[in-house]
């Protein structure tokens, strides 16, 4: 509450009152308790008494917060850190980190229901049933980015698991050092596989990038030229190779590079990658192009500039941040694109995807989560240097970020 | 110049041309400005792309492995008509004999033979062991004329017979693979099959085994058409080289033994009569077949028509069914996920709201194998959600999931790497409808639910629209995950096209079902050009 009043001072404060502690928020801690107790307490084959004691527990946890620990953020450590030696004296350093999160979890229940904050995003009038259709909305979101985010989160930690199983092992769970090491990350800078795979794509990726960036660029400026004929149709041939399914550009470009002797090429794979990466650099580049003044080239015309000049000194800068994000665009598809090489290429252009395609499919090796995990974070760098370039291109053009 | 205004002519630009044309000229310049900047990339689009493509649509129907391997046979055949109970005439079965015995020499037979046996089972091992037996068929005369003189079976003596006399003085003792044969003059008026026979192997010794033809025996094909030369040909006239064996062969071949090749190819194998195989042969022998497209639609070219396929081999309309089932069902579960998460988006705080927006970003920037190769780790058996699930005594250690390697898995992993597909042009739509719509609802009295049902949601349905195509054009066109997570019951219409493309190497019915799928997508992508307009599509 503290924190609400200090800046929001000059909106008005309603008081929305707090809900019922004995009726409302001990019975809702209680079964928050119950939850966990539950759960725990199966582990060891005894989910009835873990219940009953989950339930003491939160309904305890609720009486004692909302009764007397004004100072949430102390409350809510002190719940967590007394939760977490709980779960140390049961299970060691793995107990005590689920005791943390049961903590902050419980803790964080305890006062969002009995502070009344479920009520936030409703209006004061809003009926019990609206404001449960309310949370249980936000719930539903919550699931879905739970559900969007986890499934890349988890193989994180599985990559330094120091065995070679797809799971937590009891080590990892009970946070002891020997249940992890980097052996997946040393096999992946050592074998030769990963190795020539990582450099193929290395290889390809910014040759194809290069192709689809030069071609694309002016094909994009040609484009969003004022009188263009036949636009429409020029841009549903531009755009096809994202849409068409990879399987049937794939067979199309397998069957039509064997015949000019491309297939199993390094250079057959450029192209190949090229070509799906374009759509991605003319839809970016258009994009760039279609808040751009007209008047500036003109002006630097009427200052003396010819074209080549006012195109590398001021449309080029202008638009130079689609450019970069289209050729982004275009590194990745190549970089992560598996069918198309997979047809295409040869053993001598296998690339990383290829190697993680068959890892998966025939001797399925823990070294991939490794890997997976490096292309995660080199996805999170790409996605920042987007993010960068967009905000950019809105400065330089005057479009203010929202 | 000046003076233009003053006139009722046509106005004038600064060079005295007319101002229209002066304009029109301009925009001309205008436009091939446009198309020079575009042609570049067009062109490649075109060669590297759109060509293949098209090429591999023309593999759909095209049809000429048996026009080219058996061309003798196939026009032999024209007049025959597989509803007659009888087997064609001998001319046939000769031409059978001939175009068999070159192939075998080429090795094409076995690859015809498997072009055919997706048609009719059997084919394949019918054509393998004909290859090998049409030479013992052959060799019948060969023996025959060497036992009448040996020389009959003679590399030299063949190329002096055959051969002009300039070219065989050249190839006498030259390294392989010798002068260009040349054939003499007036020999194939005399001997028009054998000189032909021969120059077909003089040629094919050249140019395939790069062999010199003076310095190999000639095929048993050569003998065989001499026989039928010298019973058919007056050969009194020639008096060239070998003239007195060409005699004496003439007198002799009156006693030669000549199984008819009719009964020869049928004492072979039984096959070699039956109106299926041989009715196979003739339907597929135009250079251009539906055959591939009604393989694909479960329907067969038959000799006696169009015909059902059988329904243990019906699989095609089952899998394409499938596909298009799991297609839609998947673009549901997007929109269910994604609209109530594209419309808190569009509700919250710029500020918030692309803190959430990285949660959607980083799935959709993240490789396509790596979030595969996730879903894998957690459906697994042995995965991360049962053993959650066993550890919490939800299930016990007997009753783990089956997720992964069925359709669940195949339809779990694809809602998850296509839902920021949804969500990102819901949210695109969402944020431009206008809050007050709402607001006057409420105020006019509707429910929350009458204010979102009846204002908000009719303007989200262009989102829900585009970004159910994009999604359904996607998933429809799935390789990877299906194959990886999809086991056998949850692979989609893609993994059988690369079945055929790598391990059957059907490619005719691998381009058919591709083309099909490609059609499907294409009208989606039409619709979608005119519902959302390609130019407008966003990325991130």
């Amino acid at each position: 509450m503290t924190d609400a009043t200090a800046n929001t001072a000059d909106e008005l404060i309603i008081d929305k009152g707090r809900p019922s502690l004995l009726g409302f928020t001990v019975p809702l801690t209680a079964a928050m308790g119950g939850l966990f107790g539950f759960l725990t307490g199966n582990t060891v084959d005894q989910g009835l008494i873990g219940f009953v004691l989950g339930l003491i527990y939160g309904g305890a946890a609720g009486f004692i917060l909302m009764s007397f620990v004004a100072n949430r953020t102390a409350g809510r450590w002190a719940l967590i850190i007394l939760t977490a030696a709980l779960g140390f004296y049961l299970g060691k350093w793995g107990g005590a980190a689920g005791g943390a999160i049961v903590g902050a979890v419980v803790s964080w229940w305890a006062y969002w229901i009995g502070r009344g904050d479920y009520r936030d995003g409703v209006p004061t009038y809003a009926t019990p049933g609206q404001t449960l259709w309310h949370v249980t909305y936000l719930f539903i979101c919550g699931f879905v980015f739970f559900f969007l985010i986890a499934p890349i989160l988890t193989i994180i930690p599985l990559s330094f698991n120091s065995e070679n199983f797809f799971t937590f092992t009891p080590e990892m769970l009970g946070l002891s050092p020997e249940g992890y090491s980097l052996k997946h990350y040393e096999d992946f800078f050592t074998n030769s596989n990963w190795q020539s795979a990582m450099w193929n794509s290395l290889k390809i990726a910014p040759m194809a990038t290069l192709l689809a960036v030069g071609f694309g660029t002016l094909a994009a400026i040609g484009l969003s030229q004022p009188h263009v004929p036949f636009r429409r149709a020029i841009m549903a041939v531009l755009i096809s190779p994202m849409i068409v399914p990879l399987i049937i550009s794939a067979a199309g470009m397998y069957f039509f590079y064997s015949r000019v002797n491309l297939q199993g090429t390094y250079l057959g794979v450029v192209l190949a990658h090229a070509a799906l990466g374009i759509p991605f650099v003319i839809i970016t580049v258009t994009a760039t192009l279609v808040g751009f003044d007209r008047s500036l080239t003109r002006a630097a015309a009427n200052l003396g500039a010819d074209p080549v000049t006012t195109f590398l000194r001021i449309q080029m800068p202008l638009i130079l941040p689609g450019v970069i994000s289209g050729g982004l665009f275009a590194f990745i598809t190549s970089f992560d694109e598996v069918v198309v090489v997979l047809f295409v290429g040869s053993a001598q252009q296998k690339t990383l995807p290829w190697q993680m395609f068959i890892g998966l499919r025939e001797q399925i090796s823990p070294t991939i989560l490794a890997v997976a995990t490096i292309l995660v974070t080199l996805s999170i760098a790409l996605l920042a240097t987007i993010e960068i370039l967009r905000r950019r291109s809105e400065r330089m053009r005057g479009l203010s970020p929202q | 110049m000046s003076d233009a205004s003053d006139t009722n002519g046509p106005v004038l630009a600064a060079d005295g041309r007319p101002l229209k044309a002066s304009l029109n000229r301009a925009l001309r310049k205008q436009k091939m400005r446009a198309l020079m900047l575009i042609a570049p990339l067009l062109i490649f689009v075109l060669v590297a792309f759109i060509l293949p493509i098209a090429d591999m649509l023309f593999r759909s129907v095209e049809n000429t492995i048996v026009r080219d391997t058996l061309p003798r046979t196939v026009v032999a055949m024209s007049s025959w008509n597989s509803d007659e109970a009888e087997t064609p005439d001998e001319a046939v079965y000769r031409a059978l004999f001939i175009d068999v015995f070159l192939a075998s020499e080429a090795k094409t037979h076995t690859r015809l033979g498997s072009r055919l046996n997706y048609e009719t089972t059997g084919i394949s091992s019918l054509f393998r062991q004909s290859g090998r037996e049409v030479g013992d068929m052959a060799e019948v005369y060969e023996d025959q004329f060497e036992d009448l003189d040996a020389r009959w079976t003679e590399d030299v003596f063949w190329a002096e017979f055959m051969g002009d006399p300039a070219w065989f003085a050249q190839a006498q003792g030259a390294e392989d693979p010798g002068p260009t044969f040349v054939l003499k003059d007036g020999i194939s008026d005399v001997l028009p099959k054998t000189a032909d026979a021969y120059a077909t192997f003089a040629n094919f010794v050249q140019v395939e085994d790069e062999d010199n033809p003076a310095a190999e025996d000639p095929w048993a094909l050569v003998h065989a058409m001499l026989y039928e030369d010298l019973t058919e040909q007056d050969i009194s006239g020639y008096d060239g080289f070998g003239a007195d064996l060409l005699a004496d062969a003439a007198a002799a071949v009156e006693g030669f033994e000549a199984p008819s090749y009719k009964s020869s190819f049928i004492d072979m194998d039984e096959d070699w009569a039956s109106p299926e195989v041989l009715g196979t042969i003739q339907a597929y022998s135009p250079p251009f077949t539906p055959g591939y497209f009604l393989k694909a639609v479960d329907m067969q070219l038959t000799p006696d028509g169009i015909e059902a396929q059988s329904e243990d081999r019906a699989i095609y309309l089952k899998l394409f069914w499938r596909t298009v089932w799991m297609s839609l069902f998947i673009t549901g579960m997007t929109i269910l996920l994604g609209y109530p998460v594209a419309f808190l988006l569009a509700k919250l705080p710029m500020r918030q709201s692309s803190l959430l927006m990285i949660l959607v970003l980083l799935p959709f920037w993240t490789s396509l194998l790596v979030r595969t190769s996730a879903w894998k780790v957690l459906l697994q058996q042995q995965g991360v959600i049962n053993d959650l699930l066993v550890w919490s005594g939800l299930i016990n250690e007997a009753g783990r999931l089956v997720m992964i390697n069925n359709q669940l898995g195949t339809i779990i992993a694809m809602t998850h790497i296509l839902l920021p597909f949804m969500i990102l042009p819901l949210y695109s739509v969402m944020a431009t409808i206008p809050p007050s719509y709402v607001r006057a609802a409420k105020s006019l009295g509707a429910t929350n639910w009458v204010a979102f049902w009846r204002v908000y949601f009719p303007q989200s349905v262009p989102g829900i629209g585009a970004g159910s195509i994009l999604v359904f054009i996607l998933a429809i066109g799935y390789y990877i995950t299906p194959a990886l997570v999809g086991g056998t019951s949850g692979i989609f219409i893609s993994n059988r096209i690369a079945y055929h493309i790598s391990s059957s190497l059907n490619w005719g019915l691998a381009a058919a079902l591709g083309s099909i799928l490609l059609a499907a997508v294409l009208i989606l992508y039409w619709a979608y050009d005119r519902i959302v307009g390609i130019d407008n599509v966003k990325l991130g």
